[in-house]
């Protein structure tokens, strides 16, 4: 081993203070080799796990994992070090522990993909389910309401969650009302989505009568799922805003409200906008609060304030509880609606990527 | 454009702990008054006071009276906001707003107090500025390009062509080169030195050498110990605190012997 790659290593054997390689063996390990160890551990895991029950992906890659550690560890003690094998015990386990969590991910993508694609046509985005029984029809009804509903719960939800923010951050100064509004922000951060949704039934049935069912009253459910989450993202941003900016501010002779919006704000614009986007993502998947207050339909209704709506999750729920006869379609229907869905939220996580790139302060000369 | 500053009794008060006790003192208009002396002895504190900064931090509040030509700024009815115009503040680490250009940062005082401005008079006044803090030659070609990107000296400089773009009487400067390399250093030195022809100059500095420099008048700030109040030990001609001054404490701690 030569010095210089040596040089990298900050926790050098203390009982040999030489920098030439130290331990039992002497040498380093190819890069190869753990590959090597890598596959080969896989598949003997593979084929221990086909022999005792059958072919399984997650299982090959644990049993893989634990004969690549105890492998790995056996050889580089012999060849490298004590302190070499440890660090390749850890590596491999972090490693294994990613690997792991990628699997259903993976596995999801795949399912909904290959499943959604069969009714991914056009027919699917332009039709609603009006008169269809069996065969054809669509979603387009529920792609509709989910975007009216979550567009009413952004217009409701941004401004009470960017305004409560910047109580907390600028004016609250940690006093009571502060610190209770922190309290129950993190309470609802937590609150499980029927219990908002029925909050929202029971407050609309003082209004309007027992049974009603409309658009806006699943966009109250979902503001009070929405709220905390914009509330604490916006929170973040806002204290990240360096002090020193606001006492430039205020050096200047700038009034505070022109200080938090023309300085404060525009700073963490790029944050807040990523905040609010994933908050968006957040709720626009909700199933619970939509059944219980928006109910079902099979017409398109872009009307948020006359009665029933459609809205994806809740068409997704439907197409899979109650399918009709033959299922088939109902289930291809379902899992494009799926696929939907889950195109939507990537898209509002490439937009909040964006905008977190494009309004971000610029820096360079 | 420069104006006096006459501070009778000021003690400065965090909550109940009492900061600075009874600091009375006249800052002469078109000087440079420099204070001097160890951390926490509330020197920083007391610049704030001239301009209400302080009262940023929560429950921080003055007694007595600074007068600013005879006009007191804690007066009744008087408007924290405005005193600040009229005093301006440059920072120890340079702060230009990251989401503006260095012209944007320059009429950063305008801008943000929503007045409107002619293209024209915006452009002189962004030179004006830049010029007045000898900045405009090495800017003048990319003005537009964000302020963070300059060098902390040059940044330095444009935190203070943003403080004289407001047309303060007084510009009060927290330790503004401790973050700066020697050579930025010197450019803001100089830069005070022409700057004493038009305002009035307050600075906190660490740099004893620095204060002897620049300065025309001292003031040495001291504490006792932990917990008790900082005070104005001596304010005198610079020459005179550097070479002979009249307090055991001042002459221990510009010789070096402690703090």
């Amino acid at each position: 081993m030569t010095i210089t790659e040596h040089d990298q290593d900050t926790t050098n054997d203390t009982d040999e203070p030489s920098l030439e390689a130290s331990g039992r063996g002497q040498g380093t390990l190819p890069e190869w080799v753990r590959w090597a160890v890598a596959a080969a551990s896989l598949a003997v895991g593979g084929l221990l796990v086909a022999f005792l029950w059958k072919v399984n992906i997650p299982f090959t890659v644990i049993v893989g994992a634990l004969i690549y550690v105890v492998a790995i560890y056996l050889i580089s003690r012999t060849v490298e070090s004590q302190r070499h094998a440890v660090d390749r015990v850890v590596t491999g386990v972090v490693t294994t522990m990613f690997l792991l969590s990628l699997i259903p991910l993976i596995s999801l993508v795949v399912t909904v993909v290959t499943k959604g694609a069969e009714r991914f046509d056009a027919q699917f985005f332009t039709y609603s389910m009006r008169g269809v029984l069996g065969e054809g029809g669509g979603a387009y009804h529920a792609i509709m309401g989910t975007l009216v509903i979550t567009g009413v719960t952004t217009l409701i939800s941004v401004p009470i969650g960017i305004f409560a923010a910047i109580y907390l951050v600028e004016y609250g100064n940690k006093n009571a009302i502060s610190r209770a509004l922190t309290f129950f922000v993190d309470v609802m951060t937590g609150i499980p989505s029927i219990v908002a949704g029925l909050f929202a039934v029971a407050l609309f049935t003082l209004f309007l009568g027992p049974g009603t069912r409309m658009g806006i009253i699943g966009a109250v459910a979902l503001t009070v799922l929405m709220i905390p989450v914009v509330v604490k993202s916006t929170e973040e941003m806002l204290r990240l805003v360096p002090n020193e900016l606001r006492e430039a501010s205020y050096a200047l002779g700038v009034p505070k409200w022109l200080t938090i919006s023309k300085v404060v704000l525009p700073t963490a614009i790029a944050g807040i906008a990523t905040g609010v986007t994933l908050a968006i993502a957040r709720v626009i998947g909700e199933t619970a609060p939509l059944l219980v207050t928006v109910g079902t339909t099979d017409s398109t209704n872009l009307n948020p304030f006359d009665g029933r709506m459609q809205t994806l999750p809740v068409y997704a729920y439907y197409s899979y509880a109650t399918p009709g006869i033959p299922r088939e379609p109902y289930f291809a229907r379902m899992w494009a609606a799926a696929l939907t869905l889950m195109l939507i939220v990537m898209a509002l996580n490439v937009i909040a990527r964006l905008i977190s790139k494009y309004f971000a302060p610029k820096t360079g000369r | 454009m420069s104006k006096q500053i006459d501070v009778k009794d000021l003690n400065i008060y965090y909550g109940d702990f009492l900061a600075v006790q009874d600091v009375s003192t006249t800052i002469a208009p078109r000087s440079i008054t420099a204070l001097i002396g160890p951390s926490g002895c509330g020197k920083s504190t007391f610049l704030r006071a001239l301009n209400r900064m302080h009262e940023v931090i929560p429950g921080a509040k003055v007694k007595g009276s600074v007068e600013l030509d005879g006009q007191d700024m804690y007066g009744r009815g008087v408007d924290p906001v405005l005193v600040r115009r009229k005093v301006g503040m440059v920072f120890q680490k340079p702060n230009p707003f990251p989401t503006m250009s260095i012209k944007e940062n320059v009429l950063a005082g305008v801008k943000l107090n929503n007045k409107r401005i002619k293209k024209s008079e915006a452009e002189e006044l962004v030179e004006s500025s830049l010029k007045g803090a000898n900045l405009w030659n090495e800017v003048k070609d990319r003005l537009d390009k964000p302020g963070s990107g300059l060098s902390g000296g040059q940044q330095q400089r444009l935190c203070i062509a943003r403080t004289i773009a407001v047309k303060p009487e007084v510009v009060l400067m927290d330790e503004p080169c401790s973050a700066l390399d020697p050579i930025s250093t010197l450019a803001v030195e100089d830069l005070m030195a022409e700057l004493k022809n038009d305002y009035t100059i307050v600075i906190v500095t660490h740099n004893m050498q620095q204060a002897a420099r620049v300065s025309d008048k001292t003031g040495f700030f001291n504490i006792e110990g932990t917990g008790k109040p900082g005070k104005l030990v001596e304010y005198d001609e610079t020459s005179k605190i550097f070479n002979n001054p009249s307090e055991k404490a001042t002459e221990d701690y510009i010789s070096g012997r402690f703090g």
